[in-house]
């Protein structure tokens, strides 16, 4: 009885978006602080006391600065972190403590369509993190304009994949993604990258749908 | 056409059942009652009403149409009031309204008209600005109920939905359950409370262990599984238990008092008065309290 029925999900999970949207619009200012801040206290730390140490990085026959190197990894870090956090801590508060999924389930959402939109809504978390962190590593040269604006969708859908999966994804394949859409250039090929961020979602889109299923449906 | 039907539905976790074949039909317009002790089987029904639980066997409809393929109709039509606080804490008042009629797709016009007629209705409209976190319990309940009723439903659910309130809460709650009636709304209630079924039922079932032991309206039950008049004996004597037996009469032995039902002839009643009354007695109609604890028993579940 348990099993995920893809028939169920139609367009009516943005209505579930929107719920998280509004009541995040309430709370903005506390969740807003973070992703602006923790570039700049990277960038900060390692600027100040690693580049001394390392100097500059040959990347994708490339010499550059440590600090140019390592930014995008930061952008990478602060998308999985986001979307990472949304769909566990966050989905579990909703779940658990809110009883919110209990209140969404008597209407005519479908359990199906409640989580797709728990994940869209992380991957949109992560998205707008990834575009606060722009908004300080572009002014200061260490991500190139406009190609690093492409981190913004590349969030998105790493933050899907991120939401649905949690830990399992090993942050490689989007640090690799993220740093090629930064500084132009990477070593492995971003096709393969972008196939493996796809197939991680599907599949565990799909598994995150039936173990919520599971959990949920007494 | 009935407005639900139960036909034989069972509900089983693994090796437990929590409802075990249960038939039953609430028609257009009626208000039903659904009693029974703490895990009588009472939230897992409702929950197959929603189609939150899948049913195990048999066949739930409601408005005619079963409730494992149609469920998004069903849910369309009908609200529930669950028993848990399953409000945004995070948003105001109107925003839960406001955005709860979403996910039923409603027309942006129609959302907001709904929701002003409902906060008015409740007695909510000076509230709307506050965040449900600061409501006392009472309002929070009110403004549930007034969620579950956002889609114009032609059903209402209500799982216990006046547990925990104070008494001017309550008072407020029911006349505005009766208000809903007055209206012809069909609603379902569950409560531990027998005065407030006994006041706002017409009809009711009362199931223990998956099981339904009886269904009627409230005055029959009365008459039926009680008595009209119930006379309570305390510190009964070995004379009075003589007396009972001879006379026949229906009892219940609790030790330190006897519990007698009559049938509000008088007789039995001044003779207990004349004869047996030293310490206390206590005179009065019966109720479906009474008719509760005789098929559920009187032992505590825990």
């Amino acid at each position: 009885m348990n099993r995920v029925e893809l028939a169920a999900i139609t367009l009516r999970f943005r209505h579930v978006w929107m719920r998280n949207l509004v009541t995040y619009r309430r709370i903005w200012r506390i969740n807003f602080l973070v992703p602006l801040l923790e570039p700049a206290f990277y960038i900060l730390a390692f600027g100040l006391g690693f580049s001394g140490l390392i100097g500059g990085v040959d990347y994708a026959g490339r010499h550059m600065a440590y600090i140019q190197f390592m930014a995008p990894a930061l952008v990478a870090t602060a998308c999985m972190w986001n979307a990472f956090f949304e769909t566990t801590y966050a989905s579990f508060v909703r779940m658990y403590y809110q009883n919110t999924f209990d209140g969404i389930l008597a209407t005519p959402v479908s359990l199906e369509e409640m989580i797709i939109a728990e994940i869209v809504w992380a991957a949109s978390k992560a998205a707008a993190a990834v575009t606060v962190m722009l908004t300080v590593l572009i002014p200061l040269g260490y991500a190139a304009f406009p190609g690093a604006l492409m981190c913004i969708p590349l969030a998105f859908g790493a933050g899907l994949a991120f939401g649905a999966i949690g830990m399992f994804f090993t942050g490689y394949h989007l640090v690799e993604l993220t740093r090629f859409f930064c500084i132009g250039a990477m070593e492995s090929n971003p096709v393969f990258n972008l196939i493996y961020l796809v197939v991680f979602t599907v599949v565990f889109g799909y598994l995150g749908l039936w173990a919520m299923k599971r959990r949920l449906i007494k | 056409m009935h407005v639900i039907e139960a036909r034989n539905v069972v509900k089983r976790f693994g090796e437990f059942t929590a409802v075990d074949g249960v038939s039953f039909t609430v028609e257009s317009g009626e208000f039903f009652g659904l009693l029974g002790p703490n895990g009588a089987g009472k939230t897992s029904a409702i929950r197959m009403m929603y189609g939150f639980s899948p049913v195990t066997s048999g066949q739930m409809l409601i408005f005619g149409l079963d409730i494992h393929s149609d469920w998004r109709t069903i849910r369309s039509r009908l609200g529930i009031c669950q028993q848990e606080n399953t409000l945004d804490p995070d948003l105001t008042v109107e925003q839960n309204l406001l955005l709860y009629a979403r996910y039923y797709e409603m027309e942006r016009s129609i959302i907001r008209e709904r929701a002003e007629e409902l906060l008015s209705f409740f007695a909510l409209s000076n509230k709307r600005k506050a965040k449900v976190a600061e409501l006392s319990g009472g309002l929070a309940r009110r403004l549930q109920l007034a969620r579950a009723m956002i889609a114009d439903p032609e059903l209402l659910i209500l799982d216990e939905p006046t547990t925990g309130l104070d008494p001017q809460s309550r008072h407020q709650l029911w006349d505005r359950l009766a208000e809903l009636k007055k209206r012809g709304l069909t609603m379902l209630l569950t409560t531990h409370y027998m005065d407030e079924a006994e006041s706002l039922c017409d009809r009711l079932l009362i199931m223990d262990r998956g099981r339904i032991l009886a269904q009627g309206r409230p005055r029959d039950l009365i008459t039926e599984h009680a008595a009209n008049s119930v006379i309570e004996i305390q510190g009964p004597d070995g004379d009075l238990r003589e007396f009972i037996r001879q006379r026949g009469s229906r009892h219940e032995d609790l030790g330190g008092r006897i519990i007698v039902y009559t049938e509000a002839d008088g007789a039995l009643e001044s003779d207990v008065r004349e004869s047996f009354c030293s310490e206390s007695c206590l005179f009065r109609p019966g109720n479906l309290e009474d008719v509760f604890l005789r098929l559920t028993g009187r032992e505590l579940r825990e």
